[in-house]
């Protein structure tokens, strides 16, 4: 393992040596190596091309790295074959950066779908997507299609979307970056109250000031397509510490 | 099943636009056409055997003896001593009246059944014919034996097997059957490229909701069966539209058949078989765009992640 992360017993994610590459060019993340434990809130920061969402992606399993191993839940996720990853996908839920809301469902539709998708009947999911509507703010905007929806709405849709399920691992790029100060503070108080929850989440962005916002949060920095570890939460997991 | 089953919530995934597309409209022409050349093909292959068949143990025993009373005489002695033959199945002496009413068709006479009466046909020297049916398969064995027993009642005349003279005809038909055929898998084919297209184009136009789908989980036949139903609903409306329009048109040509009673139309129709075969061919083309929606979209899907 590059980058001191030794193997963590129990670590939800562990990435070893991986480096990843889009056609012959050269690879834009080298020896990436790191565990992430279970109930932690991780931030990744960068400049702009840093390969933060190339590295999200291989943490929501769009994309396999081109060598090097990954570990989610315990199995080796680069050889395993395509028909078992969405099990493994319905336990990580993602938030984009350009929301991905689908435009001709609503607001409530939008939010349903990972249940649906997940075979919930429509009896049981009625009642937590009308509470998560509440808990973002929309209740009254429950059947508004995204392109009746401002920024931040569509933004608190999405985030509602990717934590519905209630995942295991929740992963947002830049979840902050189309809201005002206020609002960017609200949401981020949503992802702690989930972390509290017991799921582990790992925000990028590049905004300094939210990450001093969260207690206990560990901060990883991609320079270069490289992860540096400055807080050592890589080194030494929050588990592992002394 | 040929329409997958879909939950009402899991449909509107996709927007509805419903026969919005050209998909139902190129193949609703596909299946007229297809429905048209499969009904040609089996009439004329019924035409082909019905002709084959008729023809194929049949000879005629021309007896051009110029003086007319041996002639006669030939004639009868020869259907008498063939009808008593094993290998004979009927034997039946064509009467002059008979001869006179075909030829005198082709010379104009004023009433082809009356031909008797044209004075012209009563001064031709026919000749006296006698049709002979063989039993059985072993046609070779049959025209040495007839042979004999000609020279031996009718000697110099001349046995003309009927499959001389139609047996071209029949294969030509038969020949156009085969075309006929060749057009219904061409236009199947091309019916199925329809639906590869269609399937691929709706996968272009929601690659993100797919992909969207595919990031919370959805497996590939959760999608597939979204946009295999979708693809089968508008193909079926096409296929229903073009079944229609072939049915009118097929019972429009078959009501005007009906009045054609001789010669070698008469021969063409399409039977029981027909019917079912040309019943059939919609809910297979069905089958066969499921199918070919679900094959496309599964290995499109595998190329993503």
């Amino acid at each position: 393992m590059t980058a001191g992360a030794p193997r963590a017993a129990g670590a939800m994610v562990e990435f070893d040596g991986v480096g990843l590459r889009y056609g012959p060019d050269a690879e834009i993340l080298r020896d990436i190596s790191f565990n992430l434990q279970p109930g932690s809130f991780y931030f990744l920061t960068g400049a702009s091309g840093a390969g933060k969402t190339s590295l999200l992606k291989m943490l929501y399993l769009a994309q396999r790295p081109s060598r090097g191993i990954v570990r989610l839940f315990g199995e080796d996720l680069v050889a395993m074959p395509r028909d078992r990853l969405p099990g493994f996908r319905r336990r990580i839920g993602v938030v984009f950066q350009d929301f991905r809301l689908i435009p001709h469902l609503s607001a409530r539709d939008n939010i349903a779908l990972p249940l649906r998708i997940a075979g919930v009947n429509e009896e049981d999911l009625a009642g937590p997507v009308g509470e998560m509507l509440s808990w973002i703010g929309l209740g009254d905007r429950a059947e508004a299609h995204p392109a009746t929806l401002s920024g931040g709405e569509q933004q608190r849709v999405a985030i509602a979307r990717a934590v519905i399920a209630r995942p295991q691992l929740l992963v947002a790029d830049e979840p902050t970056g189309n809201v005002d100060p206020d609002m960017a503070m609200r949401l981020l108080g949503l992802f702690e109250a989930l972390n509290r929850l017991g799921t582990t989440v790992v925000v990028a962005t590049h905004d300094i000031h939210l990450i001093s916002r969260i207690e206990n949060a560990q901060m990883m920095r991609l320079e270069k397509g490289r992860l540096s570890d400055p807080t050592g939460a890589l080194r030494y997991p929050p588990a592992n510490r002394v | 099943m040929l329409i997958p089953r879909v939950p009402v919530q899991h449909r509107r995934l996709l927007p509805d636009r419903r026969l919005s597309g050209p998909t139902p409209w190129v193949v609703a022409i596909l299946m007229m056409l297809t429905l048209l050349a499969a009904a040609a093909g089996v009439g004329l292959a019924r035409s082909a055997d019905a002709i084959g068949s008729a023809i194929a143990g049949r000879v005629t025993v021309q007896i051009v003896t110029a003086n007319p009373v041996t002639r006669a005489e030939q004639a009868a002695a020869l259907r008498r001593a063939a009808a008593a033959q094993p290998f004979v199945l009927a034997a039946r002496a064509v009467d002059r009246e008979e001869l006179q009413a075909t030829l005198g068709q082709w010379f104009g006479s004023e009433a082809s059944g009356d031909g008797g009466a044209d004075p012209v046909l009563n001064s031709l020297p026919l000749p006296a014919l006698v049709d002979i049916d063989f039993v059985g398969e072993d046609r070779s064995g049959h025209m040495a034996q007839l042979r004999t027993l000609v020279a031996a009642e009718a000697p110099g005349a001349r046995i003309i097997p009927h499959a001389e003279w139609l047996g071209p005809v029949a294969r030509l038909i038969g020949s156009l059957a085969w075309i006929a055929g060749g057009l219904v898998v061409l236009m199947t084919l091309a019916s199925a490229a329809v639906v590869i297209m269609t399937a691929r184009a709706a996968l272009g136009t929601h690659y993100a909701t797919i992909e969207m789908l595919h990031l919370i989980g959805a497996t590939d036949r959760q999608i597939t069966r979204l946009f295999q139903r979708r693809i089968a609903i508008d193909t079926a409306y096409g296929i229903a539209l073009g079944t229609a329009v072939a049915a009118a048109l097929l019972l429009l040509i078959g009501w005007q058949w009906s009045g054609v009673t001789s010669g070698l139309a008469a021969t063409a129709s399409l039977g029981p078989t027909g019917w079912v075969l040309l019943l059939a061919l919609p809910l297979l083309a069905i089958a066969l765009a499921a199918l070919t929606a679900r094959q496309t979209l599964l290995a499109a899907l595998k190329k993503i992640l």
